[in-house]
């Protein structure tokens, strides 16, 4: 808690927290979803890495997704999004050639469809694209995680990330609804698992960064979707990625989350996304809930004190 | 009523997470409510000679804390995890500030109930140290006193300081909704407890109080856009409902409970009930909101709509990709 910005806006979340001008740079992940092949090669490798418990699979019945979403047992997860939109504006000069692979259809297969199925020209060439983006927690600038919670387990490290120190975590369970992205949660489960009943999300693998490794799920992140790095050359990065892909002509990228003044001063985890975000489950105008907590204590108090004058004026009335 | 916003979501899947907190929670509220309210009329009826209604409101606000404290060590699982809080003091955490105002508060209360409770022994009992009760007293009443509001008033502000849509966008009233609650059930409580020659200013309090609940609580859904629909639907809309009619019968009925002691004992189980209804009430919409990716993302839509996203810095939104 020091400097005009702790709540909110641009600030150095490692120095803010009061590491000294040695501390290393920040660390971060910028995720370009664009060239995610859903592999969830992240997912097992992050489980592996952090020793998270396999809780959820079912048959969930949403294309590829049977992880579910970000929770306590699942610190990076891939989501898949069907999509009747053409695959970009690239031309990749294949398009003559191109073979239907029979990609099952949103409708039945009544003959009209059918008839278009391998058709040379452009009119019969199906729509379709699949969406992959493999989330994370943000490791935001602004943490309400961090901020709300009240033993202190939460905290900055000299990398700017956040990470929950399971030992001092008491489970009250604040950070839960505090997070803007619904990303941290309680572990409540499997039997006889670590941690039941703490906090818990991704740590963006302290432990390895504490070696000067990457992250499990970088590294194992056969395409590059995830990258590891320096938070400022990654922002710098995203932006060249983003101008590339609007020469390109896809017109419809966009950065989510690079942006230092935003809602959460900028998250240490960002995106490249090719829809909207709440199309991949992420709040499209995300704000820390705590940059207006001096306006709550500030009517809390003014409630407080209508109490008390409320009280002594009930006794100052008629003697009866 | 506004029309039904279109928005779009990750199969329809929630965006932010409910809180993991279940009934131990509102009854921390409420209780902690009646034992800030009851603290306060202690002290007024102390202060005024109303003898029956210190004792009660002495007495109502260590239960009333009590069950808060059971309530809120059965959510954390064991005792030792409330003592964990103490080991930091955290402004930025509206549950750290909690626990420290209630750390304050609580053993005041507990000691004005005490000396409470020597002062009906029979007098040849009060001998060594229990002397020193009748010092102790009324100073520590009022220190209760004082220090009971912020218990009544910062539980909002826990509430409030999330991302639960249906809490956040209601922190500006909140507040104000949960002491008026504090104040009709506390004086609720005084108004069963004792008799109608010193119920005169529990009977203001509680119409007071009420009366503050229900138009802060108007305002509050005026102000709160497309989330205050939760407090309308399903379970949180019967404890919303149920909780207005309670409070409205009872403030009603306290008018009259100056009269007979039978309508008192009625209308202070009315407004009693009525908190319990408030606090489960919007307790459970704040869950409902969480769990609709609706109340996530149609009110953040509307400002990005308006050209208004939530920025630091100069006000030019930035926008990185083309609108659409
Ligand atoms: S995304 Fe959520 S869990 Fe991660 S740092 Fe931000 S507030 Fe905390
Ligand atoms: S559950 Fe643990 S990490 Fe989360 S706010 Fe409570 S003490 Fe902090």
């Amino acid at each position: 808690m020091a400097g005009k910005h702790s709540l909110f806006g641009p600030v150095d979340p490692a120095a803010d927290a009061g590491y000294g001008e040695d501390h290393p740079p920040r660390m971060g992940f910028f995720t370009d979803t664009s060239i995610c092949i859903g592999c969830k090669a992240c997912e097992v490798a992050c489980k592996e890495w952090n020793d998270v418990p396999a809780t959820h699979f079912d048959m969930l019945g949403s294309s590829y997704d049977n992880s579910l979403s970000l929770n306590a047992n699942q610190w990076r997860h891939v989501a898949f999004i069907e999509q009747a939109k053409p695959l970009g504006e690239q031309e990749s000069g294949l398009r003559r050639q191109a073979v239907d692979l029979g990609m099952p259809g949103m409708a039945p297969p009544d003959g009209a469809s059918a008839a278009h199925a391998g058709q040379d020209d452009d009119a019969g060439r199906p729509d379709f694209r699949w969406l992959m983006s493999s989330d994370v927690c943000k490791h935001c600038t602004h943490a309400a995680c961090l901020d709300v919670c009240p033993t202190g387990s939460l905290f900055r490290t000299e990398f700017g990330t956040v990470v929950v120190q399971d030992d001092i975590c008491n489970g009250c369970g604040y950070c839960v609804p505090a997070c803007p992205y619904g990303v941290i949660e309680r572990r409540k489960g499997p039997e006889g698992a670590k941690n039941v009943g703490i906090a818990q999300k991704c740590t963006l693998c302290y432990d390895r960064l504490g070696a000067g490794s990457t992250p499990a799920c970088a590294q194992a992140c056969p395409t590059q979707s995830i990258q590891f790095g320096d938070v400022d050359e990654l922002r710098e990065r995203a932006d060249a990625r983003l101008a590339q892909l609007h020469e390109a002509g896809t017109t419809d990228a966009r950065l989510y989350g690079h942006d230092p003044e935003d809602g959460v001063g900028g998250a240490g985890a960002f995106f490249l996304l090719l829809d909207e975000p709440e199309v991949y489950g992420l709040p499209p105008d995300p704000v820390v809930t705590t940059k207006d907590l001096p306006h709550m204590f500030n009517r809390a108090g003014v409630a407080a004190l209508t109490l008390l004058a409320g009280a002594a004026l009930s006794f100052l009335g008629r003697r009866r | 009523m506004v029309p039904e916003a279109t928005f779009t979501s990750y199969y329809g899947r929630p965006i932010v997470k409910p809180s993991p907190w279940e009934a131990d929670i509102p009854t921390y509220l409420f209780a902690g409510g009646v034992a800030a309210g009851s603290s306060l009329i202690a002290a007024g009826a102390d202060l005024t000679g109303r003898p029956t209604l210190r004792r009660s409101g002495r007495l109502g606000a260590v239960a009333a804390l009590s069950v808060s404290m059971v309530a809120l060590v059965h959510d954390l699982g064991k005792p030792s995890r409330f003592l964990n809080m103490l080991r930091v003091a955290k402004v930025t955490s509206p549950m750290s500030v909690g626990t420290w105002i209630l750390t304050l508060y609580g053993p005041f209360a507990g000691a004005v109930a005490a000396t409470e409770v020597v002062a009906m022994l029979p007098a040849r009992w009060r001998v060594g140290p229990l002397r020193l009760a009748a010092v102790v007293d009324r100073p520590a009443g009022l220190l209760a006193a004082l220090f009971a509001p912020p218990v009544a008033a910062y539980t909002a502000v826990l509430l409030a300081d999330t991302a639960t849509p249906s809490w956040h966008a209601a922190y500006r009233e909140l507040p104000f909704v949960f002491v008026g609650s504090a104040a009709a059930a506390s004086a609720g409580l005084g108004l069963v407890t004792s008799p109608v020659g010193e119920t005169g200013p529990a009977r203001r309090f509680a119409v007071g109080g009420a009366a503050l609940e229900l138009v802060m609580e108007h305002r509050m859904e005026r102000s709160m856009g497309i989330t205050a629909e939760p407090l309308h639907r399903g379970t949180a809309g019967r404890w919303m409902r149920a909780a207005k009619a309670l409070t409205v019968a009872g403030a009603a009925g306290s008018l009259l409970a100056g009269r007979s002691r039978a309508v008192a004992v009625v209308s202070g189980t009315a407004l009693l009930a009525g908190s319990v209804c408030t606090r489960f009430g919007i307790f459970e919409a704040g869950q409902e909101s969480a769990k609709d990716p609706r109340y996530t993302v149609v009110p953040q839509r509307e400002r990005l709509a308006a050209g208004m996203p939530v920025r630091s810095g100069p006000a030019a939104p930035r926008t990185s990709h083309p609108a659409t």
